[in-house]
């Protein structure tokens, strides 16, 4: 299920650069390929993204493709719908995930229900971007990961990049599709750096999870952030503590395959995501394993996220609730 | 098909078949569901009916609409076929929903209506959205948006104004004033005059029309219509119109009397459009009195079919979710039945 990469010329090609390069030049190839997709958000144009995202696409594609919209996210997030279902391949951003709040009515009632109530008989071809995830002293209203609602809501798909690799590949599979898919970017993981393929028709199924680096010992699946932070920490324990990573990638549709082959062969499985654990992504991950590998479990599984709480403003307490590569520590050495 | 252009005694003729043909449709619609014999409720246009009419008569055929809960008229205006919409209202797998959607969720996106929808006040930004792939693609195509007095209280109705407004996409927002948000007056639910006052805040033309008079409804889409393919935006049109059944079938309207809702059916919209057409010589008493009875063979027809009509097999409850194939959608139908956990 792991996409192979390797620095060189040709079709093989890649360049190392930051998951926010990787974004930005899947919309770029995007757009410069189909004349139907558009982007459209808050700042997305001539100030470039509040992240820096969509940069200097405007220039490229002029303001009526990269489209800055007025702070009115049901509105747009509801022109987005009507627009792929006339014709169109929208792509938009909602600056923070938190704001999903504010037009979650077009996306659970009309977009993700819209294609089964009608009888199969439109498709919504809508790519929503937007970031999650704390560490940038920004409370509870700007830090947010909540990716598990979309999920878990019938109708949408959601994909959560960990890499430049991935965050290009995803995108782009993303836009292509005739489905409704929410991209859910890390914003701490902008700049992190990987080599990423050149091919134009690199993509990444969505679907499909990555195994990042094998082990024996114990397995980790982890999203976003994590993955970083659970690669550092398998480099770390290497020789004492044989630890397999996976990068889930897609949330929805999720890659039971690629788990259970890794907990029969390892026995131990911790989740790192950095959503609030009740109900959340961890408690989707361990149902399959449950379902499918039970027999191959030697103890417990072990969960690392956010106990709960909403993301604090201090950075006393904020980095007291983000989960990171010392709490999957903890996990690993609870069961190893 | 007759073209639908009451500028023309043909067009005429049709734009009265049809609000004759969603006054016998929603009226057999009360019958059965008073019978019981249609499953979920029914959100009826009877009284409305020169307000859909006289609005898509004013469109092109490949015109996109959005509409409401109470979404029959518009489906009937636009086009569609009764046969097909009586299908889905009894939940059969030949309905334009495959059965999926029933009487709230009723689209044809191929003819241009993007779907009766159950949430007041979400279609409006679907039609701008409509109007945003027109401006996009370079075409022609205009969306008309067909929303509730109801659902001018809603935010996202404002957002999607405003952003057609500001970026002056080909779009028209028909307010329909049937007096009554649910079982709220009007009155109790806006501070302004008239609902056309909302075009103000938005720098565009709006109206308040005369919604039981087909021919004022018409000119002021056409002419809304003309502003929004010249490149000159939105309009905002408030229809005065009333629905004669209760918001929804069975409701029992303790917020009106008898005599309010006679004070509106002595300006019957059917009634007095005929009355025109009779007085001008495009059609006579024989003729309507023909009209009429052929509509109401064809809905009964219409009934008769759909009651023979197959129910969707169950296993289609679990398609069309996607485009692409999910494998959680059918391990985990499969995985629910008697004999489908054997083979996970």
């Amino acid at each position: 299920m792991s996409t192979e990469t390797s620095s060189g010329t040709g079709p093989d090609q890649t360049k190392e650069m930051t998951i926010r390069e990787a974004i930005r030049l899947a919309l770029r190839e995007e757009l410069e390929r189909d004349d139907d997709v558009f982007v459209m958000g808050e700042d997305v144009g001539k100030f470039g993204g509040v992240y820096e995202v969509t940069g200097d696409l405007v220039e490229q594609f002029g303001e009526t493709r990269v489209r800055d919209t007025p702070i009115s996210e049901a509105g747009f997030m509801g022109a987005a719908v009507g627009a792929a279902a006339t014709g169109t391949r929208p792509v938009v951003e909602i600056m923070f995930s938190d704001f999903i709040g504010v037009c979650s009515e077009q996306i659970i009632n009309q977009m993700a229900k819209n294609r089964y109530m009608f009888g199969g008989k439109t498709e919504m071809p809508v790519t929503v971007r937007t970031t999650e995830g704390g560490g940038s002293g920004a409370a509870s209203q700007h830090s947010g990961t909540i990716h598990t609602w979309f999920a878990h809501f019938p109708g949408v798909m959601a994909v959560a990049p960990a890499t430049p690799a991935s965050a290009k590949g995803l995108l782009k599979s993303a836009i292509r599709s005739d489905d409704p898919v929410i991209v859910f970017e890390n914003k701490q993981i902008y700049e992190q750096k990987g080599e990423v393929p050149l091919d134009e028709d690199f993509t990444i199924p969505i679907g499909t999870a990555s195994v990042e680096r094998e082990g024996e010992d114990v397995t980790v699946v982890a999203t976003q952030r994590m993955v970083g932070e659970s690669l550092e920490l398998a480099e770390e324990l290497a020789g004492q503590t044989s630890v397999e990573v996976i990068d889930l990638r897609s949330l929805y549709p999720m890659d039971t395959d690629t788990l259970v082959e890794s907990v029969g062969k390892t026995g131990r499985l911790v989740i790192a995501d950095e959503s609030p654990l009740s109900y959340g992504t961890h408690a989707e991950v361990a149902t399959r394993v449950m379902e499918n590998a039970f027999y191959s479990l030697d103890a417990p599984i072990q969960r690392v996220g956010v106990a709960d709480v909403h993301i604090p403003f201090s950075p006393a307490l904020e980095e007291e609730v983000l989960p990171s590569g010392s709490d999957v520590e903890a996990a690993i050495n609870r069961i190893v | 098909m007759v073209v639908l252009d009451i500028e023309t005694e043909d067009g005429q003729r049709e734009a009265l078949r049809r609000m004759l043909t969603i006054r016998a449709f929603d009226t057999k619609a009360a019958d059965l569901f008073s019978d019981g014999e249609l499953p979920g409720f029914v959100h009826l246009y009877v009284g409305e009916e020169a307000v859909g009419v006289g609005a898509c008569s004013a469109l092109e055929s490949d015109d996109y609409i959005t509409s409401t809960h109470r979404g029959h008229g518009h489906c009937i205006a636009k086009g569609l076929d009764p046969d097909l919409m009586m299908a889905e209202l009894f939940g059969k797998a030949n309905g334009y929903c495959n059965g999926k959607g029933g009487s709230m969720h009723i689209a044809d996106v191929d003819a241009g209506m993007l779907g009766a929808n159950g949430i007041v006040g979400a279609g409006p930004p679907l039609a701008t959205g409509a109007a945003l792939t027109s401006h996009l693609k370079g075409e022609d195509t205009v969306a008309l948006a067909f929303f509730g007095d109801g659902a001018v209280a809603q935010g996202q109705v404002h957002e999607a104004i405003n952003l057609a407004a500001t970026w002056s996409l080909p779009a028209v927002f028909l307010v329909e004033n049937n007096q009554y948000g649910e079982a709220t007056p009007v009155e109790k639910q806006h501070n302004v005059q008239n609902l056309s006052e909302t075009a103000e805040a938005y720098n565009i033309p709006g109206f308040t029309v005369d919604g039981m008079d087909i021919t004022a409804v018409y000119e002021a889409v056409k002419e809304a219509r003309k502003r929004a393919a010249d490149g000159e935006g939105p309009t905002f049109i408030e229809a005065e119109t009333y629905r004669y059944h209760g918001h929804f079938e069975g409701d029992q309207q303790p917020y009106r009397t008898e005599e309010d809702v006679a004070i509106w059916k002595d300006r019957d919209a059917i009634e007095s459009f005929k009355r025109r057409l009779v007085d001008a010589g495009a059609i006579t008493e024989a003729e309507f009195d023909e009209m009429k009875a052929e509509i109401h063979q064809q809905i009964e027809d219409a009934v008769g079919k759909a009651k023979e009509a197959a129910y969707p097999d169950p296993s289609e409850a679990y398609e069309d979710m996607f485009n692409a194939a999910v494998p959680e959608i059918s391990d985990f139908s499969s995985g629910m039945r008697a004999d489908g956990g054997e083979n996970r």
